[in-house]
């Protein structure tokens, strides 16, 4: 209690809410009485808020400060400014281990984990506000909801508390594999990670606090006109939490790609870099170019409500509109957002893709097919990916002969994901595989991700799209892309690594339980969603006539969802009882021929107790003689 | 050179990483660490010059800008793109550790900075004009043009901090033949904000048909 009461955790939010009620006072009544000064209300709607909302947006950005001072993750870099040369303090600084996941800690891994913590914790969250809607979509009418409002405000929590779990999943892998698989000991600016992790944590309580304020109804997209003329307030603590969230992945997609450069291990060429590293740096380098664009989206949403700034309302004064001077345009934040937004999909799907290929060959006993193919098509999923927004919006008003590039681009993405497929397909042909949790997990997502990979096409064709934009075939996609892209494969790494992690091994029993029941759940799902979608079950509906004839398919869905919940409490149960085992897991469960399986579990402080030399390829297994990595041993073991 | 592993400062049972980067390790991946960062960036200037180009326009006439004064903003970009000579010779000065050149370029390198952004505020934006020439309320050019001086002025002030800073360690000693990451940072940074307005003031004051903005 004492030392969770001192932590950085607690400093943090702390100093976050004095300062945010402290700013807050003083600017509302800075407005309010000093200048008189009333900044116009949101244009078209004659409605006054509850708060104060520009007052309540300077306080919240003031916050963020208040939080990053007081956790102190930025005082070795004032110290620097000051003229000070700080050293990097690692360890538990002579307090008990569990406490560094809640202090500032600068250790890939401890940063690793505390990714890993935060993204399960909003996984969690994000998937009790999913289980709520779907029992309200269990029935056609409503259920216990009042109106469709309130079902709004639900799925617009939903989708985008999910996105912060999935970043903060993507983080958990990129940030505690990164540098054991290249035999670096941290990751090239370990400050910089510590920050990275650290103003995701007070972005979250702006987006928690915005739920709390009556939350927001805009959707995850928060598309203008509605985000800037809605009356529900929660939406700026959604597009600031959105925005700041944006810091970590700017910062933390830097440090990835600079790392992977310069910190890998003697003998360790571009092409025999573990096959995951390549996909954390095609995401990386999306997560540190395109996030900048979302940023000026949604500031841009903060502006016109707060400081009226026209952006995004085609409507302007007649004075204005005489003089020939132009008005905003509705279709320009969907531009900047997808520009974003699409390649930010491919950031949540190119880890976990990466993962099914690094552990396919370990089950498979085989070569990875195509090694270089792979690395090479994680980039040329990136680079394609940043031309491919617009399909987004092949509805709108966007001029019809920008709508077929578009939708060539968006098939050329095909290529490079079909490419991932057959090298997969080729390397589990005549593998002696194995089917241990970690491969179930791997082929499972295989299995899904499939699904969402061929809906993918559907939806980026004009004439098919026209159909079912807006529907829950869309729904139905994006859900079956992230699951095979993004959960399962997290899955798989959670428990291939639990014995690396902890020590201990997980009771394979319930993991295949686990399996046996979110596999079936998610395609039951997905399909089903797909299924009524095409049937004419719009999106952000809170209700649906019974004359559609998609009632068995939505009672199954609902039933669908909570044996996927159930199965993710099963998980945890297991993880966390397993983790508490006395007996000790087998240095190398999997037989392994990466690095980290030839150190001690848990890893040490600094990975490795020296420098480690690559010496082969790193995916031939099956092939006699052939070495990867030679890694010193403990001496006196 | 003062560098950590010169100086007994682990204290007792603190944990030391054998494989810790040297200094000059380091700086090479500080140096293209910030070039990643100066790369990410044209993304955010980028976002706002599409933004410009989308929306200040006219179906039948094309580009579009605001009237605006042309003379003041010359001089204040002139003034700006000078300092950046400035701070590269500030930066050989550090390299050749001459002190007297340092100063008095770091300050003026500051000086027109400031010049350029009090410029910005309190003339382009017409804090304290009893006419100030544009609004941010003036529709698509207000919110255009407000964003991006603004979004620019931003990165100006970082940038003079940055110098501030840099000025007062190098007066400290900090910075030597070997090292001086510091002040190479501060110019790299310095030159990329101005290289940008490079690409914003034409945007903003010489591109497309200029519409007068009625009540200004
Ligand atoms: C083969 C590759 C893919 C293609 C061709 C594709 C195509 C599309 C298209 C055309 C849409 C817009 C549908 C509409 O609103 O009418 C869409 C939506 C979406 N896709 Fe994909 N997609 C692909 C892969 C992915 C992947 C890998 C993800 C990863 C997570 C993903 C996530 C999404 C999401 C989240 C949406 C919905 C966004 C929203 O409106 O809320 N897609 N996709
Ligand atoms: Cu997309």
């Amino acid at each position: 209690m004492k030392y969770f009461l001192t932590s950085a955790l607690t400093k943090g939010l702390v100093g976050q809410i004095l300062t945010f009620i402290v700013s807050y006072g003083l600017i509302r009544n800075f407005r309010k009485t000093v200048s008189g000064w009333e900044v116009p209300a949101p244009e078209l709607s004659g409605w006054q808020a509850p708060y104060d909302e520009p007052a309540m947006v300077l306080a919240t950005i003031i916050s963020l400060f208040g939080f990053l001072l007081a956790c102190g993750v930025v005082s070795d870099w004032l110290k620097m400014m000051a003229g000070q040369k700080p050293h990097l303090k690692h360890g538990a600084q002579g307090k008990p281990e569990w406490t560094r996941y809640i202090n500032i800690d600068v250790n890939h891994k401890v940063i690793g984990i505390q990714y890993g913590l935060n993204s399960i914790f909003i996984l969690l969250v994000g998937g009790l506000l999913a289980i709520l809607f779907r029992l309200e979509l269990a029935l056609p009418g409503l259920q216990f909801l009042q109106d469709g409002s309130q079902y709004n405000t639900l799925f617009s929590a939903h989708g985008i508390i999910m996105i912060a779990a999935i970043f903060a999943g993507v983080g958990a892998m990129t940030n505690y594999l990164g540098p054991v698989l290249i035999g670096a000991s941290d990751m090239s600016f370990p400050r910089l990670n510590a920050f990275s992790y650290w103003v995701g944590v007070p972005s979250a309580v702006i987006l928690l606090a915005g739920i709390f304020m009556g939350g927001w109804d805009t959707g995850w997209v928060g598309y203008p006109t509605h985000s800037t003329t809605t009356q529900m307030i929660g939406v700026q603590m959604f597009l600031l939490g959105f925005y700041l969230n944006g810091f970590s992945s700017i910062a933390s997609g830097l440090n990835m790609v600079v790392t992977a450069v310069y910190m890998r291990a003697k003998g360790m060429s571009y092409f025999r870099m573990p096959i995951f590293v390549w996909a954390a740096v095609a995401a990386s380098i999306l997560q540190a170019t395109t996030t900048q664009t979302v940023g000026v989206a949604l500031t841009m949403v903060v502006a016109q409500r707060t400081l009226g700034m026209n952006f995004f309302t085609p409507v302007i004064s007649p004075e204005l509109l005489a003089a020939g001077v132009p008005a905003g345009d509705p279709i320009l934040f969907q531009h900047i957002f997808w520009f974003y937004s699409h390649p930010a999909v491919y950031v949540w799907i190119l880890p976990g893709l990466g993962i099914i290929s690094e552990l396919l060959p370990v089950f498979t006993r085989k070569p990875l097919f195509g090694y270089k193919w792979i690395a090479l098509s994680s980039i040329g999923i990136a680079l394609v990916g940043m031309l491919v927004w617009a399909h987004h919006m092949l509805t709108s008003s966007m001029p019809p002969a920008w709508k077929i590039p578009f939708m060539l681009s968006t098939l050329l993405v095909a290529v490079p994901t079909g490419v991932k497929f057959f090298s997969w397909l080729a390397t589990i042909w005549e593998g002696k595989m194995r089917f241990p949790t970690p491969m179930l997990f791997v082929l499972g997502a295989i299995s899904v991700f499939l699904l969402g990979g061929l809906s993918g096409p559907i939806l980026g064709t004009i004439a098919t799209d026209m159909h079912l934009h807006d529907t829950y075939f869309v729904v139905g996609h994006f859900h079956a892309t992230i699951f095979g892209g993004f959960v399962f494969p997290f899955f798989a790494a959670i428990y291939y690594w639990f014995p690396k992690i902890t020590g201990k091994m997980y009771d394979e029993l319930l993991g295949k339980i686990h399996f046996w029941i979110m596999v079936p759940g998610f395609w039951v799902m997905s399909l089903l969603q797909m299924r009524v979608g095409v049937l004419g079950m719009r999106r952000r509906i809170a209700d649906y006539g019974s004359d559609l004839g998609i009632q068995v398919e939505h009672a199954l869905i609902t039933v669908a969802t909570l044996a996927i919940g159930w199965s993710i409490l099963i998980m945890l149960y297991n993880l966390i009882t397993s983790a508490r085992k006395e007996e000790l897991a087998p240095e190398n469960p999997w037989e392994s021929r990466s690095p980290e399986f030839l150190a001690p579990s848990p890893l040490p402080e600094f990975n490795y107790l020296a420098p480690i030399e690559v010496v082969g390829e790193p995916y031939d297994y099956g092939l006699e003689g052939a070495t990867y990595a030679v890694v010193p041993t403990p001496a006196g073991d | 050179m003062a560098v950590a592993h010169g100086h007994d400062d682990h204290h007792h049972g603190e944990l030391h990483n054998p494989m810790e980067p040297t200094r000059q390790e380091q700086i090479v991946m500080n140096r293209f660490g910030l070039w990643l960062f100066c790369f990410s960036e044209v993304f955010l200037f980028m976002a706002l010059l599409a933004a410009r180009f989308y929306l200040w326009r006219d179906p039948v006439q094309g580009a579009l800008r605001p009237e605006l004064e042309q003379g003041p903003a010359l001089i204040f970009t002139c003034v700006l793109l000078v300092s950046s000579w400035f701070m590269n010779r500030a930066e050989v000065a550090s390299a050749n550790e001459d002190m007297k050149t340092f100063n008095q370029s770091l300050a003026m390198t500051f000086v027109m900075g400031l010049i350029f952004l009090l410029g910005v505020i309190f003339y382009e934006w017409g804090l304290g004009l009893a006419h100030p020439h544009i609004l941010p309320t003036d529709g698509a050019f207000g919110a255009v043009f407000f964003a991006m001086t603004g979004m620019h002025a931003i990165h100006v002030i970082t940038g003079l901090i940055f110098v501030a800073i840099v000025w007062r360690n190098g007066n400290l000693g900090h910075y030597s033949r070997e090292d001086h990451w510091g002040v190479e940072a501060c110019a790299i940074y310095w030159h990329y904000v101005d290289l940008v307005w490079i690409f914003f003031y034409p945007a903003i004051y010489l591109i497309g048909i200029g519409v007068h903005i009625p009540g200004h």
